[in-house]
């Protein structure tokens, strides 16, 4: 008896975003009297960060400071459309949406600078801190609050913008099949050590090893721990997660979520991630969503590295005790005596 | 059975209030004292978000019907923000970006007020196994661990007179 310790790796190419008849979402972009730009949305943060991306899309724009934005997202029912949170298209859609509405907005602030400073609108550029200032004649410039505040109360103006990023429908060619689904792929490899215990069955994953490729990490510390997160659901979902096997009676089976067996804080491998960026032409400064694939490649690769380990090949989830056993005992089975 | 008048000591302060029978310690915080900090997540016992301390142990406070604790002194997360200031966990927290939707993280930081509280020099065993009764969805666990032996460590130093 023994702990049987083995390696394997997979690979996966994700798409973003979907096509059901068009994808499309909206942004709208206002500046208040004290220069707060109020980014609306309906799109939900749910915890994956698309506030900060929108936030941080608007102020890259805009040429403003990140704390010159507010992203509201308060309601779905009279805020511009969005179509939703899923298929990894949130930073990708609403990234791309919030960049045009704020590229306007930047146009209608510089056209009210120019007034306000009496210069041609086209010589203006922003510093990044605040201030909307005349190209080689850094005196003359206006902060974007007082500039607000001359826009609602003397020029009669208000800076905003419009922005929607829709993904055409497309439907397949009869004769090919061919068709236009997604609007770029990320790619990613993930490394997986385990150790499997050929007395219990069980299998420990020790060290899981990730390497993505995700356009550009618009917020690396976001994109690493999306990845993390996401490695830790594939460990879930590979050995952990499943209403079976409770036999011989199902009355031991889980009837609700304080039941149901998901990895905690003992059970975590540690993680090493590596970001790749290759930015994609058509997403926010390059973005590719990274949000669902991340929980897909750890899981072929346990199996993987199962096999590696004790040569029981696995084909359905989750890898329990159960099945890593009857695995060794079908392969001794099939051993000469 | 009537309602009753329950008092607590709230974050050092005295809090009177109405309690219905039977109504959870989390309820009264929530919903009579306006503390929201402490999380509503399985109603159950079993995911840790609504952890308060309850004379220095940390409690599900969803399990906690109020009566019986009547007159207990109870700290919540808003307690651990004294003067306006994070304190160390609270900040660890951030530097290592151990939250991401945030749900789980009041109750994560006031387990580890209690452990840090009782042990000032944890080992990482000692922090996993005190952080074990809350589930977190987002984190992957990883990065709250971290934070929490990152907590220790900036309070041990601070500890040290100078
Ligand atoms: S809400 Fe109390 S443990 Fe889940
Ligand atoms: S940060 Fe979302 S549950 Fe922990």
């Amino acid at each position: 008896m023994a702990k049987l310790r083995g390696r394997g790796f997979a690979s996966v190419n994700y798409p973003t975003g979907m096509n059901l008849g068009g994808d499309p979402s909206q942004a709208l972009i206002h500046a208040t009297t004290t220069g707060t730009f109020v980014v609306s949305l309906s799109s939900v943060d749910l915890g994956q960060g698309i506030k900060t991306i929108a936030a941080q899309c608007a102020a890259e724009t805009l040429g403003l400071p990140m704390g010159n934005v507010l992203v509201d997202t308060a309601d779905t029912d009279t805020g511009p459309h969005c179509m939703g949170t899923f298929a990894s298209r949130g930073s990708h859609r609403v990234g791309n949406a919030v960049i045009m509405a704020a590229a306007e907005a930047r146009g209608v602030m510089l056209e009210v600078a120019a007034e306000e400073l009496e210069v041609d609108a086209a010589d203006l550029e922003t510093d990044g801190s605040g201030y909307i200032m005349v190209r080689g004649a850094q005196d003359k410039r206006v902060h974007v609050t007082d500039l607000a505040m001359a826009a609602h109360f003397k020029h009669g103006r208000t800076i905003s913008g419009r922005g929607v990023y829709l993904k055409e429908p497309s439907v397949p060619v009869p004769e090919t099949g061919e068709m236009d689904p997604d609007s770029c792929q990320a790619h990613a490899c993930t490394v997986a050590v385990v150790e499997v215990d050929d007395e219990t069955g069980v299998v420990e994953v020790l060290e899981l090893f990730n390497a993505y490729e995700v356009g550009r990490a618009l917020n690396p510390a976001m994109a690493t721990q999306q990845v993390e997160g996401g490695a830790w659901m594939g460990v879930s979902h590979a050995l952990f997660e499943t209403t079976e096997p409770y036999y011989p009676l199902r009355d031991h089976g889980p009837r609700d979520f304080s039941a149901y067996l998901m990895p905690g804080p003992a059970d975590i491998p540690s993680q090493h991630s590596v970001i790749l960026e290759r930015p994609a032409a058509n997403g926010p400064y390059g973005a590719k969503g990274i949000g669902e694939m991340t929980a897909n490649a750890p899981i072929p690769a346990i199996a993987n590295a199962i096999f590696d380990a004790c040569g029981v090949r696995l084909t359905s989830m989750p890898f329990t005790p159960e099945s890593v056993l009857r695995g060794l005992d079908a392969l001794r089975m099939e051993e000469p005596c | 059975m009537p309602s009753q008048i329950v008092s607590l000591v709230v974050n050092g302060e005295r809090r009177e209030f109405i309690a219905a029978p039977g109504a959870t310690l989390l309820a009264c915080l929530r919903e009579s004292l306006g503390l929201i900090a402490a999380k509503r997540g399985c109603a159950q016992g079993a995911c840790g978000t609504c952890t308060v301390l309850v004379e220095g142990r940390p409690e599900a406070s969803c399990l906690v019907p109020v009566e019986t604790v009547a007159g207990a002194s109870v700290r919540t997360l808003e307690g651990v923000t004294a003067g306006g200031e994070l304190d160390e966990v609270q900040s660890a927290f951030i530097d290592c970006f151990a939250t991401q939707c945030g749900f789980c993280t009041s109750g994560m930081i006031m387990v580890a007020e209690a452990l840090l509280e009782r042990n000032p020099d944890p080992s990482e065993d000692d922090v996993i196994e005190a952080v074990s009764g809350n589930v977190c969805r987002c984190t992957g666990y990883r990065p709250i661990v971290i934070a929490i032996m990152e907590a220790a460590r900036r309070r041990r130093e601070r500890a040290v007179p100078r």
